[in-house]
C-alpha cells in the first residue's frame, strides 16, 4: 500500500511524458531493426540498436549520479567504479557461460586463468555461473561498497570538494588494482570474448534488441524510483540536506543517513547500468574504472541538467551522440570538444539545458501572470 | 510545560577553547522551566559559542551541560538534541532557501525523522491544520507557495521562527532575532516572542537593549565567556562590571 | 613507482657496464708488439700456448686482459687467412669478430673463415694464474679491486695462490680487505681447516652484504658441528644487518617519492590550500614545465651543445614563466568566474585539463619525448649498503629549497601579505585598497608557476609525455588532503609521509598494491580527520 503510493508520488507530467517517448523510440528502433529487410530504408542496423542500447546505459548511469549531485550534492568522481562492478559482475557471468567454447577449451576456467597457469576457480568465481546469483552481485556489489564507503564518509561528515577527490581516489585505487593480473578478473584485458547470455548468442540481433529493451526498462524503472524519492518528503529533506546540511541536524534530521541511502541506492543503479553495458559493447576492462569516466558522467549530467533528472538522461545522450559523431569524423579533436564543454556548460549554462528550459517556461509564465516569478536559487 | 523540575538547561564550569583561546570560561547558567532569557553581551562573549554547545554543535573541553536535570548534552550530537526537543534560530537566517515557505514549516514540523518516516510520508489534516496555524501565527500565510529565497530578511527570520514552533520544542534557543530588522519588526517580534514564552522555555541572544527590555525577562551578561552579572535588565545595567566591558560609560 | 625503480635498476647496470667498456676504448694507441703477442697465441700446440700466455702475463699490460679471458671462454679465435687473432660472438650468418686489444667491431665472417683457440686443463690453470696475476696484481688499485671481487664471485680456488701472492704485496686498505673478503670466500668452497673457515665467516659477517649471505648459507649447508653452527649465527646476523640497511634504503626511496609528491603538491597547496580553487588542470601545468625543459634542450642540442650542463638551471625560470602565464590567463579566464562554486570550478578546470593535454599531443606527438640528465644529475655513490643517485638527492634538495622559498614569499613579501589578506577576508582587503583581483591573478599564476618548476624536475626521472600530469593529480591532492589544506609544513610532511609509506609498503604488497593501500589509508585518515594532519581550528574554519 504505502509502496504504491510511494511509486504513485513519482508520476507526475514530466514524467509520463518521458516514459512514454523512452518507450516508443525503444519500440519503434526494435521494431524497424526485427522487421524490416536488411536493405529497406527504414531498417535500423544492429549497430544502431547496440549503440542505442549504450546510451541508455550511460543514460541510467547519469541518472544514478544525478540523483546523488543535483539532489543530495555529493559530487561523486567515483561512480565510474559502480558501474565497473556491476559491469564486472555481469563479465563474469557471461565469462562462465563461454565454457569449453573457450580458446583453451576449459570448461571451468576463464581462457585467462588457464593462460596464467591457474589450476582453480578463485571462490569469488563461485556462483557466477548462475545468472540470478551474478544479478544479485551487480546490485550488491556496488551497494555494499558504497554503503561501506558512504557510512564512514558521511558520518565523518566529509563534504563538499573533499568527497569529491576521495570519490576519486576510490575509483582511481580500484582502477590499478584490477589492471593486476593477480586479482583475477583477467587484468590488463578484462574480460571479453563472450558467446552468449541465458543461452541467448550476444551477437544476434534479436539478443540485441532484448538487451536495449531490457535497458531501457531497466531506465525507466531507475527514473521512477528516482522520481517517486525526490517528490517525496525525503526527497525535501534531501533537497534541504544539498543546501544547508548543518540546518537540517538542528530540526533533527541525520543528514548522514539520508546521504547514505541515496549513495548506496545510486550506486546499484549505477551497477545496473554497467550490467547491461557489458553485453552491448562485449568487453569489460580496467579502463572503465578511469577517474575520467566518472568525470564525463558528471558533464553529462551538467549539459543536461543537475537536479532534474530527466534532463540528466538527456544530457547522456546527447553527449555520446556527439562523441561518437566527433570520434567518427574529427577524433584528435574529439578531447578538445569535451574539454571545451565542461568549461562552457558551467560557465555560460551552470543549469544545463532543463535548467534553461525551465528558466524560459518560468519567465513566459511570469509574463503572463505577472505575479513573482518563481526563481530557483543555485546552492551548494 | 509546568513541571517541578528546577530547571530546564543547566550549564556548570563550561570550557571550550580554540587552540587557546579560551571562548567560554567556567560558564554556569541555568534556566527554569517555562522561563525566557535574554542573554547579552559584547562580540566575542561566549553567546554563539554558548548555543553551539548547548546544540551540540561544539564539544565542550569540560563542565556539565544537561537538559532536563537528567540529559547530558555534551555526549549528543546535533541531530539527538534537536530530538529531544531543543530548536534553534540562527543568527543569520537559514532557511531551506530552495524550498517553499509551506515546505519549510513541513519539513520542520514534528514527524519522524528517520529516511523511513519521510520515504512514505503522507501529510495528515492534523499537519495540514498545524502548519496553516502557524502561517498565521508569523503572518506568511499570503505567502505559502513562495520560494523562501525569494522572501525579505525580516521574512525569513519568522520563518525560521515559525520552523521553531513547527518542531514544538521544549527549549527555544533564539540567536539574535531582530538583527536587521526594521522597528514596527521588532515590535512585532518581542511579541511574538512573549507569547511562545508562554508556552516553550526561552534562550534569546540579542543586541538590541531595546527589544531585550520589550522582552522584560531576566538577563544575564556574559563577557569573556563568563556570566558576570544576572538579574532584571535595570538590575544589570547598575553592575559596575556590565558598565565598564558593555554597556560603557 | 615501478618505473621509477625500473630506471633506477637500469641506471645501477649502466654505472656497472660503463667502466668495463672504457677500459679497451682507452687502449686505442694499440701497441704492435703487444698484439703480436696475442697473435702469436695461434700458433703452435699446447706447450706453445702455454709458454705465450705467460709471456702476455709477464708484460704486466692488463690490455691484455679480454683476450685471456676469452680464451678462458672459448672465444678467442684466429682467421684462417692470416692468423689474426679475434675475439668472437656468435652472431646470425657467422661470427661478430671484436679487435682483442682495442674492443672495437672487426666485421663478421662466416664460421669456415675462423678457427678457434683449443685449451686444455692445464692451459685453463695457467690462465686463470696469469688472469689473477695481471689483475690482483696490476698496478691500477681499481683494477686490483674489481679483480678481488671477480674472485669473490666466482669463489675459484685456483685463484687461491694468485690471491695471496697479491695479498703480500697489496698496499691499498681498501683492496687488502676486498682481497681478503674473496679469499676467505675461497676458503669457505675448499677443504681448508675449520678454524681458518670460522675465521672466515667472520669476514663474510663484516661484509654483510647479499654476497656474503648466499655464501654464508651455502657454507651452512654443507658444513657440520660448531662450523655449522657458526654459519647459520652469521647468516642471522648478516640478515639483520641486510634488514636495516634495507629500511634505510626503503626510507631513502621513500624521501625520494615524497619529495617529488611534495614537488607536484607545493602549487596545489597555493591555488587549492590557500586560494580554495579546485585546480584539476594543476597536473598539466607540471607537464608544460616538462615541456619546457625539453624544449630548452633541444634548441640547447641544435645551436649551443656547450650549455648542455646548463640547460636545467635555464628550464626552471623559463617553466616557471611559461607555466605562471597559462595559470593567470585561466584564471582571468575561467576560475574568476566560478569563485565560491568549487564543484564548478573542478568540472570546469578537469575540462581545461583534458584541453591542454590534447594540445600538447598535437604539438608534440602522443609518444614520450626523451630529456637528458647534465653532468651533475648523472651518478651515483654509495654510504655503506645504501646506493645514492645524484638525480635523486638533487631533487629531493630542490623540492626543499622550492618550499622553503616559497614560505619566505608567503611570509616576507609584501604579495604574500597580500596573498593571505584577501585568502582570509577578500572584502576587508579590497576595502584597504588592495587590488583582490590583480592578487587572485598573481596568486594562481605562482601556483602553477611553481607546478611548472616541479614539471623540470619530474622530467628527470619520469617520461615526459602528455599524460605526465595525470599520473600525479590525484597523488598531488591527496598530499595536500593528507598534510592539512592552508598548512605548507602539512604539505612537507605529508608528501614525505606517503612516499616512505608507499615504499614500505611495496616490498610486502608489490607496488600497484602499496598505492591502492596507501589511498584506502587515506581515505580512512581523512573520514577520522577531515582537514587533514596539520588542520586549523576554531572560528574560521566555520564559514
Amino acid at each position: 500500500m504505502m509502496t504504491m503510493k510511494f511509486i504513485q508520488g513519482g508520476f507526475d507530467r514530466r514524467a509520463v511524458i518521458f516514459l512514454g517517448l523512452l518507450f516508443l523510440i525503444a519500440a519503434v528502433v526494435s521494431f524497424l531493426n526485427l522487421a524490416m529487410e536488411p536493405g529497406s530504408t527504414f531498417h535500423i542496423s544492429s549497430y544502431t540498436v547496440a549503440l542505442l542500447g549504450k546510451y541508455l546505459c550511460y543514460a541510467l548511469l547519469a541518472l544514478s549520479v544525478d540523483l546523488v549531485w543535483g539532489f543530495c550534492g555529493v559530487l561523486s568522481l567515483g561512480h565510474a567504479a559502480f558501474f565497473a562492478l556491476g559491469g564486472y559482475a555481469m563479465g563474469m557471468y557471461l565469462m562462465r557461460q563461454i565454457g569449453t567454447r573457450g580458446v583453451y577449451g576449459d570448461p571451468i576456467l576463464p581462457d585467462f586463468m588457464v593462460f596464467l597457469n591457474w589450476k582453480e576457480l578463485p571462490w569469488f568465481w563461485y556462483g557466477f555461473d548462475q545468472f540470478w546469483f551474478a544479478a544479485l552481485m551487480v546490485l550488491a556489489v556496488p551497494g555494499v561498497l558504497a554503503f561501506v564507503f558512504g557510512w564512514f564518509a558521511f558520518r565523518s561528515r566529509v563534504t563538499g570538494v573533499y568527497l569529491s577527490i576521495i570519490t576519486q581516489a576510490l575509483t582511481f585505487a580500484l582502477m590499478l588494482a584490477f589492471f593486476r593480473n593477480d586479482m583475477g578478473f583477467g587484468g590488463n584485458n578484462g574480460l571479453t570474448d563472450f558467446k552468449d547470455i541465458l543461452g541467448f548468442d550476444v551477437q544476434a540481433d534479436s539478443t540485441r534488441v532484448g538487451l536495449l529493451l531490457a535497458s531501457a526498462a531497466a531506465l525507466a524503472i531507475g527514473f521512477i524510483i528516482c522520481k517517486a524519492l525526490v517528490n517525496s518528503k525525503f526527497g525535501k529533506v534531501l533537497i534541504a540536506v544539498r543546501d544547508a546540511e548543518s540546518r537540517t541536524r538542528f530540526l533533527g534530521y541525520r543528514p548522514e543517513n539520508y546521504k547514505l541511502l541515496v549513495w548506496t541506492l545510486s550506486a546499484m543503479m549505477a551497477g545496473v547500468a554497467g550490467a547491461l553495458y557489458v553485453p552491448q559493447v562485449g568487453i569489460i576492462n580496467p579502463s572503465e574504472f578511469t577517474p575520467a569516466n566518472s568525470i564525463e558522467a558528471v558533464i553529462w549530467v551538467a549539459v543536461g541538467g543537475r537536479g532534474t533528472l530527466v534532463g540528466a538522461t538527456i544530457g547522456a545522450v546527447l553527449v555520446n551522440f556527439g562523441k561518437t559523431l566527433f570520434t567518427g569524423i574529427l577524433p584528435e579533436f574529439w578531447l578538445f570538444a569535451l574539454g571545451g564543454l565542461f568549461i562552457a556548460v558551467t560557465l555560460f549554462l551552470p543549469k544545463g539545458i532543463m535548467g534553461a528550459i525551465d528558466g524560459y517556461m518560468a519567465k513566459r509564465k511570469a509574463g503572463k501572470d505577472s505575479g513573482p516569478a518563481a526563481q530557483p536559487q543555485e546552492g551548494d | 510545560m509546568s513541571t517541578s523540575k528546577s530547571s530546564i538547561l543547566y550549564l556548570e564550569n563550561v570550557n571550550v577553547s580554540f587552540d587557546g583561546f579560551r571562548a567560554l570560561n567556567n560558564l554556569s547558567l541555568t534556566v527554569k522551566p517555562g522561563e525566557m532569557r535574554a542573554i547579552i553581551g559584547p562580540n566575542g562573549a561566549g553567546k554563539t559559542t554558548m548555543m553551539d554547545v548547548i546544540t551540540g554543535k561544539t564539544r565542550p573541553d569540560n563542565g556539565r551541560v544537561l537538559f532536563d536535570e537528567t540529559v547530558n548534552l555534551t555526549r549528543m550530537d546535533e541531530a539527538e538534541i534537536a530530538s529531544l526537543g531543543i530548536g534553534r534560530k540562527f543568527q543569520k537566517p537559514t532557511v531551506f532557501e530552495n524550498h517553499t515557505v509551506w515546505d519549510n514549516l513541513l519539513l520542520a514540523l514534528k514527524a519522524g525523522r528517520r529516511t523511513w518516516d519521510t520515504l512514505f510520508y503522507s501529510m495528515s489534516a492534523k499537519d495540514k491544520q498545524e502548519i496553516e496555524d502557524i502561517l498565521e501565527i508569523i503572518r506568511l500565510g499570503h505567502l505559502r507557495d513562495e520560494t523562501s529565497a525569494n522572501l525579505s530578511h525580516g521574512q525569513k527570520q519568522w520563518l525560521e521562527i515559525g520552523m521553531l514552533l513547527a518542531q514544538d520544542p521544549k527549549l527555544l534557543l533564539v540567536d539574535e532575532p531582530v538583527a536587521g530588522m526594521t522597528d514596527a519588526e521588532t515590535e512585532e517580534t518581542a511579541r511574538l516572542l512573549r507569547d511562545i514564552a508562554q508556552r516553550h522555555s526561552v534562550v534569546v541572544v540579542e543586541h538590541d537593549m531595546a527589544f531585550v527590555r520589550d522582552l522584560d525577562v531576566q538577563v544575564t551578561v556574559l563577557h569573556e565567556g563568563s556570566a558576570i552579572a544576572e538579574g532584571t535588565l535595570d538590575y544589570v545595567s547598575a553592575d559596575e562590571r556590565v558598565i565598564e566591558v558593555y554597556l560603557g560609560r | 613507482m615501478a618505473r621509477f625503480i625500473h630506471s633506477f635498476v637500469f641506471f645501477l647496470a649502466l654505472a656497472w657496464a660503463i667502466p668495463g667498456l672504457a677500459a679497451p676504448a682507452q687502449a686505442q694507441a694499440a701497441d704492435d708488439d703487444l698484439r703480436a703477442a696475442i697473435n702469436q697465441l695461434a700458433q703452435g700446440g699446447f706447450s706453445q700456448t702455454a709458454k705465450q700466455i705467460q709471456a702476455l702475463a709477464a708484460t704486466g699490460d692488463d690490455r691484455v686482459v679480454p683476450a685471456l679471458q676469452a680464451l678462458l671462454a672459448g672465444k678467442l679465435y684466429f682467421k684462417k687467412a692470416g692468423k689474426q687473432v679475434f675475439i668472437i660472438e656468435q652472431a646470425s650468418g657467422g661470427y661478430a669478430l671484436t679487435d682483442p686489444l682495442t674492443g672495437e667491431s672487426a666485421g663478421t665472417l662466416a664460421r669456415g673463415a675462423v678457427k678457434k683457440i683449443r685449451v686444455n686443463n692445464r692451459l685453463r690453470r695457467e690462465l686463470k694464474a696469469a688472469l689473477g696475476s695481471l689483475t690482483l696484481l696490476s698496478k691500477v688499485a681499481s683494477v686490483r679491486m674489481k679483480a678481488a671481487e671477480a674472485v669473490f664471485k666466482s669463489q675459484d680456488p685456483d685463484s687461491l695462490e694468485a690471491l695471496d701472492a697479491a695479498l703480500a704485496k697489496e698496499t691499498d686498505d681498501g683492496v687488502k680487505k676486498a682481497m681478503q673478503e674473496a679469499r676467505a670466500a675461497v676458503l669457505l668452497k675448499t677443504d681448508a681447516p675449520e678454524a681458518d673457515k670460522l675465521a672466515a665467516l667472520a669476514a663474510m659477517e663484516a661484509r654483510g652484504d647479499r654476497d656474503a649471505l648466499s655464501i654464508v648459507i651455502a657454507t651452512a649447508a654443507q658444513a657440520e658441528g660448531a662450523l655449522k653452527a657458526k654459519a647459520e649465527k652469521t647468516a642471522t646476523s648478516i640478515r639483520q644487518t641486510l634488514e636495516l640497511w634495507g629500511a634505510a634504503q626503503n626510507v631513502w626511496y621513500g624521501l625520494s617519492l615524497g619529495s617529488v609528491l611534495l614537488l607536484a603538491a607545493i602549487g596545489l597547496a597555493i591555488t587549492f590550500g590557500v586560494m580554495g580553487v579546485i585546480n584539476m588542470a594543476h597536473g598539466e601545468m607540471v607537464m608544460i614545465g616538462a615541456y619546457v625543459t625539453f624544449m630548452v634542450q633541444e634548441v640547447i642540442r641544435t645551436s649551443m651543445p656547450g650549455l648542455f650542463d646548463y640547460s636545467l638551471l635555464i628550464a626552471v625560470p623559463l617553466a616557471f614563466l611559461v607555466a605562471g602565464a597559462v595559470g593567470i590567463a585561466v584564471e582571468r579566464c575561467i576560475i574568476r568566474f566560478l569563485y565560491g562554486r568549487p564543484l564548478e570550478t573542478l568540472l570546469a578546470t578537469w575540462g581545461l585539463s583534458l584541453a591542454l593535454q590534447q594540445t600538447v599531443r598535437t604539438i608534440f606527438g602522443p609518444t614520450n619525448r626523451e630529456v637528458g640528465a647534465p653532468e651533475f644529475m648523472s651518478g651515483a655513490f654509495e654510504i655503506g649498503h645504501l646506493t645514492i643517485t645524484y638525480n635523486r638527492l638533487w631533487i629531493i634538495v630542490f623540492s626543499l629549497v622550492v618550499l622553503f622559498s616559497l614560505m619566505a614569499v608567503l611570509k616576507k613579501t609584501p604579495l604574500g601579505l597580500q596573498m593571505r589578506a584577501v585568502t582570509q577576508n577578500r572584502r576587508m582587503a579590497g576595502a584597504m585598497g588592495i587590488r583582490t583581483n590583480w592578487v587572485d591573478a598573481v596568486t594562481f599564476g605562482l601556483g602553477s608557476g611553481i607546478a611548472g618548476i616541479a614539471g623540470v624536475a619530474l622530467s628527470q626521472i619520469d617520461n615526459v609525455s602528455p599524460n605526465l600530469g595525470q599520473t600525479y593529480i590525484i597523488d598531488s591532492f591527496m598530499v595536500v588532503v593528507f598534510g592539512g589544506v592552508g598548512n605548507l609544513w602539512g604539505t612537507l610532511v605529508g608528501a614525505m609521509t606517503l612516499g616512505v609509506a608507499n615504499k614500505f609498503l611495496e616490498p610486502y604488497a608489490g607496488a600497484v598494491l602499496g598505492k591502492v593501500l596507501v589511498l584506502v589509508f587515506i581515505i580512512l585518515f581523512i573520514q577520522k580527520r577531515p582537514r587533514g594532519l596539520f588542520a586549523l581550528k576554531g572560528r574560521a574554519i566555520e564559514s
